[in-house]
């Protein structure tokens, strides 16, 4: 049977790719930043999963505003990254299991989760940049991958309990597939941030570190919040937290905490690293 | 005919970007999502006007596209994502953006962010069990 070994949080800004594209890691800015991914890298490698489960947002590289799934899956073999129109360089293709993703869509529409299907889909900053903060760039990736989108773009957006309540069924998706397979599930965006308005640039470090502690021990706290309260708080694009809970419920309320990382700014945001242990 | 009201309308600063927002910034954002391929940029380099016309962005819109006026293109109500799409390629960053948002130089702007970096350290060791360098 698939087993979920454990999961993590992860910024996926577009300034953790380039930092990691121009090696720029042990440079005085970005040092104690990525120095703190390497207990969850240690953590990775022990638990040595075949399949990482990436809850993520598209920026406007898969899905356009004409039709927009507040959950989608990605039900592919293969997904491909593109330049996202600003030159980015792609990075290899990631693999998927089809077989995986279909039991997965199966049992989560059975759980009254109505997730959008998507047998081609294209990843962008968002899926990849986890990846290769944990993994580094390669040419062949060790591990498949199931893409979870989760719209945080464009109002309307699913609401943190509904996030939780996704990730207790995606959990029980995961745990319910027949072959084994080793699986982590990456939480992935936030923390506070705001990119546009006159309140650009707005960082709540203390909220952040709440949000790091209560998630980690106690994810109903997060869902008190509207998400009004939460952009009042955390900044418009502070919102992505909201993603950390679908990760957190498919892990067992009583997950271990391994490893817990934060550091402020990266970029505009507060970046948190959670590593949760089964 | 009348839009929804919303618990965020009054947060300082900042402009959701929701159903009437994105109602209004339809055709704009649908233009700009092209630019993620090649073919595209190059035959709106070709002709920006011609460009904008066929995807029915006009007045307003339209101006500060020819114009590259990014910053007026976020207060009509582009969406950050797809504007960065156009945005990013000519020298203009997130950052810039929000510092002239707010009416400052983007090194100030950075400079602001900087702060939260004060006394992080003794706060998380406050707090406990944070990987502390």
């Amino acid at each position: 049977m698939a087993k979920i070994i454990g999961g993590l949080t992860t910024s996926h800004i577009p300034a953790v790719g380039n930092a990691i594209e121009n090696n720029l890691q042990q440079e005085p800015y970005w040092k104690r930043f990525f120095d703190g991914y390497e207990p969850a890298k240690e953590w990775l490698k022990e638990a040595n999963p075949d399949m990482i489960v990436v809850v993520y947002n598209d920026h406007g590289l898969n899905f356009f505003l004409d039709k927009m799934p507040t959950f989608a899956l990605g039900c592919a073999d293969i997904y491909h990254n593109a330049d996202e129109g600003w030159g980015l360089k792609p990075q290899a293709p990631f693999p998927g299991d089809a077989q995986f993703s279909w039991h997965v869509a199966e049992s989560l529409i059975e759980q009254e989760f109505d997730i959008c299907t998507c047998q081609e889909m294209l990843v962008d900053h968002g899926f990849v940049n986890p990846i290769r903060a944990l993994y580094g760039t390669l040419e062949e990736w060790p591990i498949k991958t199931l893409p979870v989108a989760v719209n945080v773009v464009q109002h309307p957006v699913p609401t943190a309990a509904r996030c939780l309540k996704l990730g207790r069924a995606l959990g029980k998706a995961i745990e319910s597939y027949p072959e084994d397979m080793r699986v982590v599930i990456f939480g992935t965006g936030g923390l506070s941030h705001q990119l546009q308005g006159e309140r650009a640039g707005l960082i709540n470090v203390d909220f952040d570190i709440e949000c790091m502690e209560k998630i980690a021990t106690e994810p109903e706290w997060f869902t008190q919040f509207s998400n009004a309260e939460i952009m009042r708080k955390a900044g418009t694009e502070g919102i992505e937290t909201i993603m950390w809970m679908v990760m957190r419920g498919a892990l067992q309320d009583d997950a271990k905490i391994i490893h817990k990382h934060y550091h402020a700014p990266i970029s505009n945001t507060g970046a948190g690293v959670l590593v949760l242990e089964n | 005919m009348v839009w929804n009201k919303h618990d965020y309308d009054d947060i300082p600063g900042t402009y959701v970007f929701d159903g009437e927002t994105a109602h209004a910034s339809y055709n704009i954002n649908k233009m700009l999502f092209t630019f993620n391929t090649e073919d595209c940029r190059d035959e709106f380099e070709a002709d920006p006007a011609a460009y904008c016309d066929k995807f029915g962005v006009e007045g307003d819109f339209k101006e500060c596209v020819i114009q590259k006026d990014f910053l007026r293109m976020l207060r009509l109500g582009c969406n950050i994502y797809f504007m960065a799409k156009m945005a990013i390629p000519r020298g203009t960053s997130v950052q810039d953006c929000g510092a002239a948002m707010q009416g400052i130089t983007t090194e100030e702007f950075q400079a602001k962010l900087l702060e939260n970096r004060i006394g992080l350290e003794e706060k998380l060791d406050k707090v406990g069990g944070y990987w502390n360098g």
